[in-house]
């Protein structure tokens, strides 16, 4: 049981965490914070398990993992 | 027990950084500086001190800043052609408000030049040197005892302001051997250091930096620095009167020159020609309230200056060009003599040149 | 549930202000966790040079100086001699440490300066907009090296850690990426020996991390990362390539 969470207000959509999910958690949603970035967003959270390539990935510490 | 030696001028401005509690010397040799350093790295670790030579003089003035930036007193010398290499951590130090202690042992220019005195400096000591719009405040001494006096005071006044202090001598004084009193040095007073980065240890971290991308902010640091430097100009202006008082000519002149200029006073004085001098000890800021008494009252004035006309510009603002106001100038490491000077003036200003 | 990931104490709430996918920002998560892990965030004092890296002395919690361009090392010598006891590091691009600033470079590493500097290397002049760096590669094309970099007229790029590596003052360098996530890890280990170097007092350290500039590169936040793997990586010794006897044993 793992939770990831996305800070939207840090995130610039550069889809890194996106394409590095081995599960598919993670996605760009259809939602822009305010500068305006489309940001990625959870879509399948059963499926996190707290691997954290994600956050490691994330060129703006937009994202926690909880486990 | 008297402590009055007879020294070298640049070992003498060595012994007062470290009367001074100068505990970093961050430089790079240079003609005719290198007394400096030499008489640094030889004495400054007996009193706790460091000198390191840098790789270049853009290295030794960013130590300085580094240094600085940790309340330490730290001081850097070099001579013009070095000075130049320094202008843009000068700078720097000036935008981030670093007490840093600078000396020029001018030599001659403009390129690698010589190495003899010369005034050559003198624009780009006091009009900011650097890019941007600052000052420093420099001191001129032209004896040993102020060389000791000014440089112990360099360091209260860089701390006391916060702004870079520059001692701008030459490469006479900077060799030169004079009897001087190594006076204690009183104690320093009490400045803020709330400013330093040591450590965020137990409070906010603190960013030293002259970063603005914003023009808002841009133009409040402008200001800001704008009404230091005013503080500055209207509290600091320092001067020698020499026979002034009742003159109707009046020699202009620092440093070395200011030196001989005293000697060709009292040789007009002997002639019967009514001749006084004024000495700026700062020439940034540059003492204009000497000249406010002599505005109504002198007949002329010449500058005598070691270059090609620079400090002529100022006493003509001082004066509001009221007078007629010529240049006496020698250049490229040459002296003038005392005969040569006075007879200039009388050329200038027609005076009988007879014996009374 | 308790978090295993987030942001690091070694960094402030500030955002980032690079351009999105601009790695600048996972090197800077790295240097917070590592200040953060060795303890030493009120013992540090920073220095940030000018360009992007330069807006970096927001990013961090410790005390930090801005210096000129490519003066921080020089800087970073003054406060080190002036508080010994401090952790002191520069974090610099790879214009600032290896172009502008190359003689502080040599120098602070030939005393054995106790400091440490990560230098970021992404082949490009990233605030100024995409000009030609000493680390640009061969037929590489930036504003300045239009038909990519000419070895005739513009020289080869230039490797400053291999350099640095040779210097008797030198104790700790290795050369990173942060183009997958093993990288990463792998980098966040360089830079925390490169710390612990400092603190144990033995000389001076360089981390070299090879990074991305999605948007002087005109490639996209994904694209990059492959594309510094597949062109960056051979070019650059990778790897540690310096470790003195006595950091062996840290």
């Amino acid at each position: 049981m793992a939770r990831v969470k996305v800070l939207s207000e840090y995130c610039k959509s550069c889809r890194l965490c996106v394409e590095i999910c081995p599960k598919g958690v993670l996605q760009i949603g259809d939602k822009t914070n305010a500068k305006g970035y489309y940001t990625a967003i959870v879509v399948d959270e059963e499926k996190c398990n707290g691997c954290t390539l994600c956050g490691i990935v994330c060129p703006d510490v937009a994202i926690e993992v909880y486990k | 027990m008297s402590n009055r030696v007879l020294m070298k001028g640049n070992e003498i401005i060595g012994e007062a950084a470290i009367r001074a509690g100068c505990k970093l010397f961050f430089g790079y040799p240079i003609t005719p500086s290198t007394e400096i350093i030499e008489y640094l790295a030889k004495n400054l670790p007996k009193a706790g001190g460091t000198v390191l030579q840098a790789e270049d003089e853009i290295g030794a003035i960013n130590m300085c800043y580094g240094a600085a930036c940790t309340g330490t007193r730290v001081m850097t010398a070099s001579s013009s052609p070095g000075i130049s290499l320094k202008q843009e951590g000068i700078s720097y130090c000036a935008a981030a408000e670093l007490p840093v202690v600078l000396v020029n042992v001018n030599r001659t220019g403009p390129g690698l030049g010589g190495l003899g005195p010369t005034q050559s400096d003198y624009f780009q000591s006091t009009k900011g040197g650097g890019h941007g719009d600052y000052r420093l405040i420099v001191l001129a001494p032209s004896k040993a005892q102020e060389l000791y006096d000014f440089t112990l005071e360099a360091f209260d006044l860089a701390e006391k302001y916060r702004n870079p202090v520059l001692i701008l001598t030459d490469g006479f004084l900077g060799q030169m051997m004079e009897p001087v009193e190594l006076k204690e040095k009183p104690t320093s007073p009490e400045v803020d250091k709330s400013w330093v980065v040591d450590g965020a240890r137990g409070r906010e971290k603190r960013i030293i930096a002259s970063y603005s991308l914003t023009n808002e902010i841009g133009e409040a640091n402008n200001l800001r620095w704008e009404a230091k430097f005013n503080g500055i100009k209207e509290k600091e202006q320092r001067w020698e009167e020499f026979y002034a008082d009742d003159a109707e000519y009046l020699l202009v002149s620092y440093g070395t020159t200011g030196r001989i200029s005293k000697s060709v006073v009292l040789n007009a004085r002997k002639k019967g020609i009514k001749l006084g001098l004024i000495r700026p000890i700062t020439l940034w800021p540059f003492p204009e309230k000497a000249f406010i008494p002599y505005k109504n009252k002198i007949k002329g004035i010449v500058t005598v200056e070691l270059n090609t006309g620079q400090m002529i510009e100022d006493v003509k603002l001082a004066m509001d060009c009221c007078v007629p106001i010529y240049l006496y100038r020698r250049q490229g490491g040459m002296l003038p003599t005392e005969t040569e000077i006075l007879e200039f003036l009388e050329k200038q200003f027609k005076l009988s040149t007879e014996e009374v | 549930m308790q978090k295993v990931f987030g942001r690091p104490k070694g960094l402030t709430e500030v955002a980032f202000s690079f351009c999105p996918g601009c790695t600048h920002g996972i090197i800077m998560r790295l240097v917070g966790e590592v200040l953060e892990e060795l303890e030493i965030i009120e013992d540090t004092i920073g220095v940030s040079p000018v360009g992007c890296a330069g807006f970096c002395q927001d990013f961090f919690s410790c005390d930090f100086v801005g210096a000129a361009h490519g003066r921080a090392q020089a800087v970073g010598t003054g406060i080190k001699r002036a508080l010994p006891d401090r952790i002191v590091f520069t974090y610099q691009g790879d214009g600032d440490i290896a172009a502008i600033g190359t003689q502080h470079a040599i120098h602070t590493a030939a005393r054995g300066e106790k400091i440490t500097s990560i230098m970021v290397n992404n082949a490009i002049y990233g605030m100024t907009g995409g000009q030609m760096a000493p680390t640009t590669l061969e037929g590489m094309k930036t504003s300045t090296s239009p038909y990519g970099r000419d070895l005739v007229i513009n020289g080869y790029p230039l490797d400053l850690p291999k350099t640095i590596a040779t210097l008797d003052g030198v104790k700790y360098v290795a050369s990173v990426s942060v183009d997958s996530p093993k990288n990463i890890l792998q980098a966040k280990k360089a830079i925390k020996k490169a710390f612990q170097v400092q603190q144990a007092g033995l000389g001076f350290a360089l981390v070299s991390v090879l990074s991305t500039c999605p948007t002087n590169w005109g490639l996209s936040p994904v694209d990059s990362l492959k594309w510094l793997r597949e062109n960056m990586m051979p070019v650059y010794e990778m790897g540690e390539l310096k470790v003195a006897e006595e950091v062996k044993n840290l």
